[in-house]
Protein backbone atom coordinates (compact mmCIF):
# COMPACT_ATOMS: atom_id res chain seq x y z
CA UNK A 1 0.00 0.00 0.00
CA UNK A 2 1.60 3.60 -0.79
CA UNK A 3 2.38 5.50 2.10
CA UNK A 4 0.23 8.73 2.16
CA UNK A 5 1.92 12.20 1.20
CA UNK A 6 3.93 14.00 3.99
CA UNK A 7 1.94 17.37 4.54
CA UNK A 8 3.22 19.90 3.42
CA UNK A 9 5.63 22.04 5.86
CA UNK A 10 4.11 24.90 6.02
CA UNK A 11 0.66 23.86 7.08
CA UNK A 12 2.58 21.24 9.92
CA UNK A 13 4.54 25.22 11.25
CA UNK A 14 1.23 26.71 10.95
CA UNK A 15 -0.96 24.06 13.04
CA UNK A 16 1.94 24.06 15.64
CA UNK A 17 2.98 27.43 15.95
CA UNK A 18 -0.75 28.30 16.10
CA UNK A 19 -1.15 26.32 18.94
CA UNK A 20 2.22 26.92 20.71
CA UNK A 21 1.26 30.63 20.75
CA UNK A 22 -2.23 30.03 21.79
CA UNK A 23 -0.85 28.38 24.84
CA UNK A 24 1.69 31.05 25.30
CA UNK A 25 -0.31 34.31 25.07
CA UNK A 26 -3.11 33.36 27.02
CA UNK A 27 -1.46 33.52 30.23
CA UNK A 28 -0.93 37.48 31.32
CA UNK A 29 1.93 36.54 33.57
CA UNK A 30 4.26 34.97 30.96
CA UNK A 31 3.14 38.61 29.04
CA UNK A 32 4.33 40.44 32.34
CA UNK A 33 7.92 38.48 32.37
CA UNK A 34 8.19 38.85 28.25
CA UNK A 35 8.71 35.18 27.68
CA UNK A 36 8.91 33.94 24.32
CA UNK A 37 8.83 30.26 23.03
CA UNK A 38 11.47 28.82 20.04
CA UNK A 39 9.94 25.72 18.65
CA UNK A 40 12.80 23.81 16.98
CA UNK A 41 10.68 20.05 16.13
CA UNK A 42 9.53 18.68 19.48
CA UNK A 43 12.52 21.00 21.52
CA UNK A 44 11.37 24.25 23.21
CA UNK A 45 13.35 26.78 24.15
CA UNK A 46 12.12 29.41 27.24
CA UNK A 47 13.04 32.94 26.03
CA UNK A 48 12.82 35.42 28.95
CA UNK A 49 13.62 39.19 27.44
CA UNK A 50 15.84 41.32 29.71
CA UNK A 51 13.93 44.59 31.29
CA UNK A 52 14.52 46.71 33.75
CA UNK A 53 11.50 45.65 36.16
CA UNK A 54 13.30 41.98 36.09
CA UNK A 55 16.09 43.09 37.86
CA UNK A 56 16.27 42.27 42.20
CA UNK A 57 19.75 43.38 43.26
CA UNK A 58 19.80 47.17 41.81
CA UNK A 59 23.37 47.25 43.09
CA UNK A 60 24.89 44.40 41.56
CA UNK A 61 22.49 44.88 39.29
CA UNK A 62 20.93 41.05 38.93
CA UNK A 63 18.08 39.51 38.02
CA UNK A 64 15.41 38.83 40.68
CA UNK A 65 15.72 35.24 42.07
CA UNK A 66 11.80 35.00 41.67
CA UNK A 67 11.95 36.00 38.06
CA UNK A 68 14.70 33.31 37.91
CA UNK A 69 12.46 30.81 39.41
CA UNK A 70 8.92 31.95 37.49
CA UNK A 71 10.99 31.93 34.27
CA UNK A 72 12.29 27.85 35.24
CA UNK A 73 8.65 27.53 36.27
CA UNK A 74 6.88 29.01 33.42
CA UNK A 75 9.08 27.04 31.18
CA UNK A 76 8.99 23.77 32.58
CA UNK A 77 4.57 23.78 32.71
CA UNK A 78 4.81 25.31 28.67
CA UNK A 79 6.84 22.57 27.97
CA UNK A 80 4.62 19.82 29.36
CA UNK A 81 1.39 21.62 28.33
CA UNK A 82 3.47 21.05 25.03
CA UNK A 83 4.11 17.39 24.96
CA UNK A 84 0.36 16.91 26.53
CA UNK A 85 -1.06 18.73 24.29
CA UNK A 86 1.09 18.14 20.82
CA UNK A 87 -0.13 14.44 19.81
CA UNK A 88 -4.03 16.02 20.33
CA UNK A 89 -3.10 18.80 18.26
CA UNK A 90 -1.28 16.80 15.23
CA UNK A 91 -4.20 14.31 15.27
CA UNK A 92 -6.78 16.48 15.18
CA UNK A 93 -8.09 16.12 18.28
CA UNK A 94 -7.67 19.89 19.28
CA UNK A 95 -6.73 22.88 17.53
CA UNK A 96 -5.26 26.49 18.75
CA UNK A 97 -9.03 27.62 18.79
CA UNK A 98 -9.55 25.33 21.35
CA UNK A 99 -6.81 26.00 23.52
CA UNK A 100 -9.10 29.05 25.76
CA UNK A 101 -11.62 26.36 26.34
CA UNK A 102 -11.39 25.65 29.97
CA UNK A 103 -13.26 22.61 29.58
CA UNK A 104 -11.47 21.17 26.31
CA UNK A 105 -8.03 22.18 27.77
CA UNK A 106 -6.72 22.11 31.22
CA UNK A 107 -2.85 22.60 32.10
CA UNK A 108 -0.65 21.18 34.57
CA UNK A 109 -0.74 22.40 38.24
CA UNK A 110 2.45 23.04 40.15
CA UNK A 111 2.78 20.79 43.11
CA UNK A 112 6.52 21.87 44.19
CA UNK A 113 9.21 23.84 42.58
CA UNK A 114 12.96 23.76 44.14
CA UNK A 115 15.49 26.26 42.48
CA UNK A 116 19.29 25.94 43.14
CA UNK A 117 20.87 29.07 42.18
CA UNK A 118 24.17 29.17 40.49
CA UNK A 119 25.46 32.26 39.90
CA UNK A 120 24.00 35.79 39.87
CA UNK A 121 21.68 35.83 36.89
CA UNK A 122 23.11 38.99 34.53
CA UNK A 123 20.76 42.13 33.45
CA UNK A 124 20.57 40.68 29.86
CA UNK A 125 18.46 38.06 28.19
CA UNK A 126 18.29 34.25 29.43
CA UNK A 127 17.30 30.98 27.92
CA UNK A 128 15.64 27.66 29.63
CA UNK A 129 15.21 24.02 28.70
CA UNK A 130 13.02 21.61 30.30
CA UNK A 131 13.48 17.98 30.41
CA UNK A 132 10.64 15.40 31.32
CA UNK A 133 12.04 12.92 33.75
CA UNK A 134 8.76 11.32 34.07
CA UNK A 135 5.67 12.11 33.28
CA UNK A 136 3.03 9.77 34.15
CA UNK A 137 -0.82 9.87 34.45
CA UNK A 138 -1.21 12.00 37.69
CA UNK A 139 2.62 13.12 38.14
CA UNK A 140 5.40 14.25 36.38
CA UNK A 141 8.61 15.04 37.42
CA UNK A 142 10.24 18.10 35.20
CA UNK A 143 14.26 19.14 35.68
CA UNK A 144 14.83 22.64 33.87
CA UNK A 145 18.18 24.56 33.05
CA UNK A 146 18.75 28.01 32.68
CA UNK A 147 21.37 29.89 31.06
CA UNK A 148 22.75 33.36 29.53
CA UNK A 149 26.39 34.02 27.44
CA UNK A 150 27.11 30.19 27.58
CA UNK A 151 24.85 27.27 27.89
CA UNK A 152 27.83 25.63 29.79
CA UNK A 153 27.52 27.65 32.39
CA UNK A 154 24.32 27.42 33.67
CA UNK A 155 23.22 30.04 36.27
CA UNK A 156 19.99 27.98 37.54
CA UNK A 157 18.45 24.83 37.57
CA UNK A 158 15.28 23.65 38.97
CA UNK A 159 13.04 20.46 39.81
CA UNK A 160 9.22 20.05 39.95
CA UNK A 161 6.72 17.50 40.42
CA UNK A 162 3.41 18.71 38.52
CA UNK A 163 0.17 17.36 38.82
CA UNK A 164 -1.25 16.61 35.23
CA UNK A 165 -4.92 17.66 33.87
CA UNK A 166 -7.21 14.68 34.16
CA UNK A 167 -9.99 13.49 32.10
CA UNK A 168 -13.36 16.09 32.65
CA UNK A 169 -14.99 12.84 33.63
CA UNK A 170 -12.94 11.63 36.49
CA UNK A 171 -14.76 10.51 39.02
CA UNK A 172 -18.06 11.03 37.99
CA UNK B 1 22.66 53.05 66.21
CA UNK B 2 21.68 52.09 62.76
CA UNK B 3 18.31 51.37 61.90
CA UNK B 4 18.44 48.14 60.23
CA UNK B 5 14.56 47.71 59.59
CA UNK B 6 14.39 51.60 57.99
CA UNK B 7 17.44 49.77 55.95
CA UNK B 8 15.69 46.90 55.04
CA UNK B 9 12.54 48.44 53.99
CA UNK B 10 14.33 50.93 51.57
CA UNK B 11 16.41 48.25 50.52
CA UNK B 12 13.17 45.97 49.40
CA UNK B 13 10.78 48.87 47.95
CA UNK B 14 13.48 50.25 45.80
CA UNK B 15 13.96 46.40 44.12
CA UNK B 16 12.85 47.55 40.76
CA UNK B 17 11.09 43.99 40.14
CA UNK B 18 9.58 44.42 44.22
CA UNK B 19 8.41 47.68 42.79
CA UNK B 20 6.65 46.19 39.59
CA UNK B 21 4.66 43.43 41.17
CA UNK B 22 3.39 45.99 43.99
CA UNK B 23 5.06 44.00 47.04
CA UNK B 24 4.76 46.13 50.68
CA UNK B 25 6.99 45.54 53.50
CA UNK B 26 4.73 45.22 56.57
CA UNK B 27 7.23 43.64 59.37
CA UNK B 28 10.60 43.36 59.69
CA UNK B 29 12.48 42.43 62.31
CA UNK B 30 14.39 40.14 64.48
CA UNK B 31 14.82 38.10 61.70
CA UNK B 32 11.33 37.97 60.70
CA UNK B 33 9.36 39.81 57.74
CA UNK B 34 5.63 40.42 56.68
CA UNK B 35 5.54 41.24 52.65
CA UNK B 36 1.95 41.56 50.62
CA UNK B 37 1.64 41.34 47.03
CA UNK B 38 -1.86 42.60 45.79
CA UNK B 39 -3.69 41.01 43.18
CA UNK B 40 -3.20 41.96 39.99
CA UNK B 41 -4.38 40.92 36.92
CA UNK B 42 -0.93 40.90 35.15
CA UNK B 43 -0.04 38.09 37.12
CA UNK B 44 -2.43 35.54 36.28
CA UNK B 45 -1.32 32.30 35.39
CA UNK B 46 -4.80 31.16 33.92
CA UNK B 47 -7.18 33.46 32.47
CA UNK B 48 -9.69 31.28 32.67
CA UNK B 49 -9.78 31.13 36.41
CA UNK B 50 -7.88 34.43 37.30
CA UNK B 51 -5.47 32.49 39.85
CA UNK B 52 -2.21 34.05 39.92
CA UNK B 53 0.72 32.04 38.70
CA UNK B 54 2.62 30.49 41.27
CA UNK B 55 5.51 32.17 39.90
CA UNK B 56 4.72 35.31 40.83
CA UNK B 57 3.83 33.80 44.74
CA UNK B 58 7.82 32.04 44.61
CA UNK B 59 9.10 35.70 43.99
CA UNK B 60 7.10 36.88 46.90
CA UNK B 61 8.25 34.36 48.77
CA UNK B 62 11.87 34.70 48.15
CA UNK B 63 11.79 38.27 48.60
CA UNK B 64 10.03 38.24 51.98
CA UNK B 65 12.67 35.08 52.83
CA UNK B 66 15.55 37.26 51.79
CA UNK B 67 14.05 40.61 53.91
CA UNK B 68 14.37 38.02 56.76
CA UNK B 69 17.60 36.96 56.61
CA UNK B 70 18.42 40.38 56.34
CA UNK B 71 16.57 41.25 59.75
CA UNK B 72 18.46 39.42 61.51
CA UNK B 73 20.38 40.54 63.89
CA UNK B 74 23.79 38.26 63.25
CA UNK B 75 23.36 38.83 59.70
CA UNK B 76 25.82 41.79 58.62
CA UNK B 77 23.74 42.77 55.50
CA UNK B 78 23.08 41.27 52.66
CA UNK B 79 22.25 38.04 51.13
CA UNK B 80 21.43 35.86 47.97
CA UNK B 81 19.40 32.75 47.53
CA UNK B 82 20.88 29.79 47.24
CA UNK B 83 18.48 27.34 47.24
CA UNK B 84 14.58 27.71 47.75
CA UNK B 85 11.68 24.83 47.36
CA UNK B 86 7.86 25.42 47.21
CA UNK B 87 5.18 23.81 47.90
CA UNK B 88 1.95 24.65 46.51
CA UNK B 89 -0.67 23.86 48.53
CA UNK B 90 -3.92 25.30 46.63
CA UNK B 91 -4.93 28.15 44.17
CA UNK B 92 -5.25 31.74 45.75
CA UNK B 93 -8.23 33.01 45.79
CA UNK B 94 -8.70 35.46 42.85
CA UNK B 95 -9.20 39.02 43.42
CA UNK B 96 -7.38 38.78 47.50
CA UNK B 97 -4.01 39.88 48.47
CA UNK B 98 -1.31 37.59 49.31
CA UNK B 99 0.38 38.12 52.56
CA UNK B 100 3.63 36.30 53.24
CA UNK B 101 5.63 35.87 56.34
CA UNK B 102 8.97 34.55 56.48
CA UNK B 103 11.03 33.09 59.73
CA UNK B 104 15.13 33.00 59.64
CA UNK B 105 15.34 30.20 62.36
CA UNK B 106 19.49 29.60 61.99
CA UNK B 107 22.10 31.38 60.90
CA UNK B 108 25.71 30.99 60.74
CA UNK B 109 29.06 32.96 59.43
CA UNK B 110 27.86 31.47 55.70
CA UNK B 111 24.54 30.17 55.15
CA UNK B 112 20.81 31.18 56.50
CA UNK B 113 18.10 28.96 57.11
CA UNK B 114 14.56 30.14 56.43
CA UNK B 115 11.11 29.10 56.64
CA UNK B 116 8.07 30.51 55.15
CA UNK B 117 3.97 30.98 54.15
CA UNK B 118 2.51 32.94 51.57
CA UNK B 119 -2.01 33.45 52.82
CA UNK B 120 -4.55 35.01 50.85
CA UNK B 121 -7.59 36.09 52.97
CA UNK B 122 -8.41 32.47 54.10
CA UNK B 123 -5.95 32.34 56.89
CA UNK B 124 -6.97 28.62 57.35
CA UNK B 125 -4.64 26.99 54.96
CA UNK B 126 -1.82 28.26 53.54
CA UNK B 127 -1.47 28.86 49.69
CA UNK B 128 1.94 27.76 49.55
CA UNK B 129 5.04 26.95 52.22
CA UNK B 130 8.71 27.53 51.18
CA UNK B 131 11.82 26.21 52.90
CA UNK B 132 15.93 27.68 51.85
CA UNK B 133 18.93 28.71 52.41
CA UNK B 134 20.83 31.87 51.89
CA UNK B 135 23.87 33.16 51.70
CA UNK B 136 25.40 35.18 54.58
CA UNK B 137 27.39 38.60 52.90
CA UNK B 138 28.52 42.35 54.16
CA UNK B 139 26.64 45.09 52.76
Amino acid sequence: MARSRPEPVQVVKQRRDAALNAIVEGVPYIRFLDIGFDRRGDELTGVLNFDQKLIGNPLLPALHGGVTAAFLEVTAVITLSWEFLLPKIESGELDASDIADYEKVRFPKTVDFTVDYLRSGLPRDAYARAFISRAGRRYASVRVEAWQDNHARLFAQASGHFLMPQPATDGK
Amino acid sequence: MVDKAAIARQFIEAIPHARALGLKLTSIGNGEAGITMPYSKELVGDPRTGVIHGGAVFAALDTCCGAAVMSHPSAPGGTATIDLRIDYMRAATPGQTITTQATCYHITRNVAFVRATAMDEDEGLPVATAAGSFTVEGL
